[in-house]
């Protein structure tokens, strides 16, 4: 992919991924985020995604089809992806381009996201617990 | 008092208007108008009486009392004079709006202020007849220095009175504007937007916004929006009313609607938008219940407390 240092910092906490992008992203950049975050859920195993897009004035179609299809993917992959921090303004623009986030869910912010994956993964497998811990390699 | 009329700027100095009177009359204009000053200023409680007597006839001004009258109508009758002296519209544009900034809240008409105005041009104009009676051509002359002046005047006082209540109006529309869409949180993470009286689409638009903004203060997991209060939406209110409930889904909040009144619910199925998310409820208080219910909150009544 294109060089150059990462415009969207990929942290890792227990099973979930948390993406934080922290300035406007062109077409390229976005791709190369998607690329990047694809790669990484299927290295750490990870069973959630957080992307936080708190920083972010303006969500063009491109970038809500790229959430989607991050989202799309990261499902194949066995992960659940949760949009948060939508900007109010940003939120209402997306809206009215009619171009909001399709399936994939959203909170407000971190927290909030961090607490939905919780509860949509308790009935789902309570016994990754046990192995979240070795996910490292 | 008399004396003031030397202390005048130089002939054409100050107002370009008047100039145009000197022209065809050359120093004729500019010493008309000091003779003219002078006279006022020489009757002044005489003119001023009659002026007072002309307003009560005319029952302008009737929530003022005669005191307060009689202090305004001196003040006005002051500026007045001094305005047709120097020409200076700035000093009674001034006075105008502080004018206005104390009756308008007694409940003043905008004819009423006018018509004293006028009143007090006519007296005026009345005593120049009186005083140059036995010489129609300098009568003429002194016309047509005041007239002008005098209709200036008249001009600046009305303009400003109306300025003044329009600030006044605009201020109160803010005022009511901010005060029509209150976000209040009734419990943790949870919000009420009552919405009381017709929405335009300048009011839905300020909705969304506190709203939105709301959502993110107050960390809100579920709004719930009572129209009970709003009798009818027009289709654009409508459509702004359904992307505000996606846009605050995207922000991690639940919207529940309720209190939709028949009318609304119409327009709502007309425009065909897609209703499936639209989480609505009959009532606020059936409202009230599916948001604790979502946030997982149980209410129960104490065993024993009767009260109320």
């Amino acid at each position: 992919m294109n060089g150059g240092p990462a415009l969207v910092s990929i942290m890792r906490q227990g099973s979930t991924l948390i993406a934080s992008v922290h300035t406007a992203l062109d077409d390229s950049e976005l791709v190369r985020f998607e690329h990047d975050l694809v790669d990484q859920i299927g290295e750490h195993r990870s069973r959630g995604v957080i992307i936080d897009v708190a920083a972010l004035d303006v969500i063009d179609s491109f970038a809500a089809l790229t959430l989607r299809r991050i989202a799309e993917m990261a499902r194949l992959r066995g992960a659940l992806t949760v949009v948060v921090g939508i900007q109010p303004a940003v939120a209402f623009t997306m809206v009215q381009l009619g171009m909001g986030t399709g399936n994939v869910p959203t909170a407000l912010d971190l927290e909030a996201g961090l607490q939905l994956l919780a509860e949509q993964a308790l009935p789902a497998g309570p016994s990754r617990s046990s192995t979240a811990g070795d996910g490292s390699r | 008092m008399n004396d003031r009329t030397e202390e005048r700027p130089a002939p054409g100095a100050s107002d370009p208007r008047r100039d145009d009177q000197a022209a065809s009359r050359p120093e004729g204009g500019e010493h008309l108008l000091s003779q003219l000053v002078s006279h006022l200023r020489e009757h002044r409680t005489r003119l001023r009486r009659d002026w007072a007597e002309r307003i009560q006839q005319a029952h302008l001004l009737t929530a003022m009392t005669p005191q307060e009258m009689a202090a305004e109508t001196t003040s006005v009758y002051d500026n007045y004079v001094e305005v047709l002296e120097t020409g200076s519209v700035e000093a009674l544009q001034h006075y105008a709006r502080d004018l206005s900034e104390r009756i308008i809240p007694r409940g003043v008409e905008t004819h009423e202020v006018v018509g004293i105005v006028l009143l007090l041009r006519d007296v005026l104009a009345r005593s120049l007849f009186e005083k140059y009676q036995r010489d129609f051509a300098l009568l003429n002359e002194v016309l047509d220095a005041y007239e002008p002046a005098a209709n200036r005047i008249a001009n600046t006082v009305a303009v400003s009175f109306v300025d003044e209540r329009e600030r006044v109006i605009r201020q109160q529309q803010d005022a009511i504007r901010e005060l029509s869409t209150p976000v209040l949180p009734v419990r943790e993470r949870l919000l009420i937007l009552p919405i009381i009286g017709v929405l335009d689409s300048e009011r839905a638009k300020q909705l969304t916004e506190q709203l939105l903004t709301g959502i993110r203060k107050h960390r809100a997991k579920v709004v719930v929006i009572d129209i009970t209060g709003s009798p009818d939406v027009d289709e654009a209110v409508a459509n702004h009313l359904v992307q505000t409930v996606d846009a605050s889904r995207l922000m991690g909040a639940s919207v529940i609607i309720t209190g939709l009144s028949p009318k609304i619910a119409q327009t709502l199925v007309t425009i065909g938008v897609d209703l499936s998310k639209m989480n609505t409820i009959g009532d606020l208080q059936g409202g009230l219940e599916e948001a604790e219910r979502l946030l997982g909150y149980t209410v129960t009544r104490k065993e024993g407390s009767t009260s109320s």
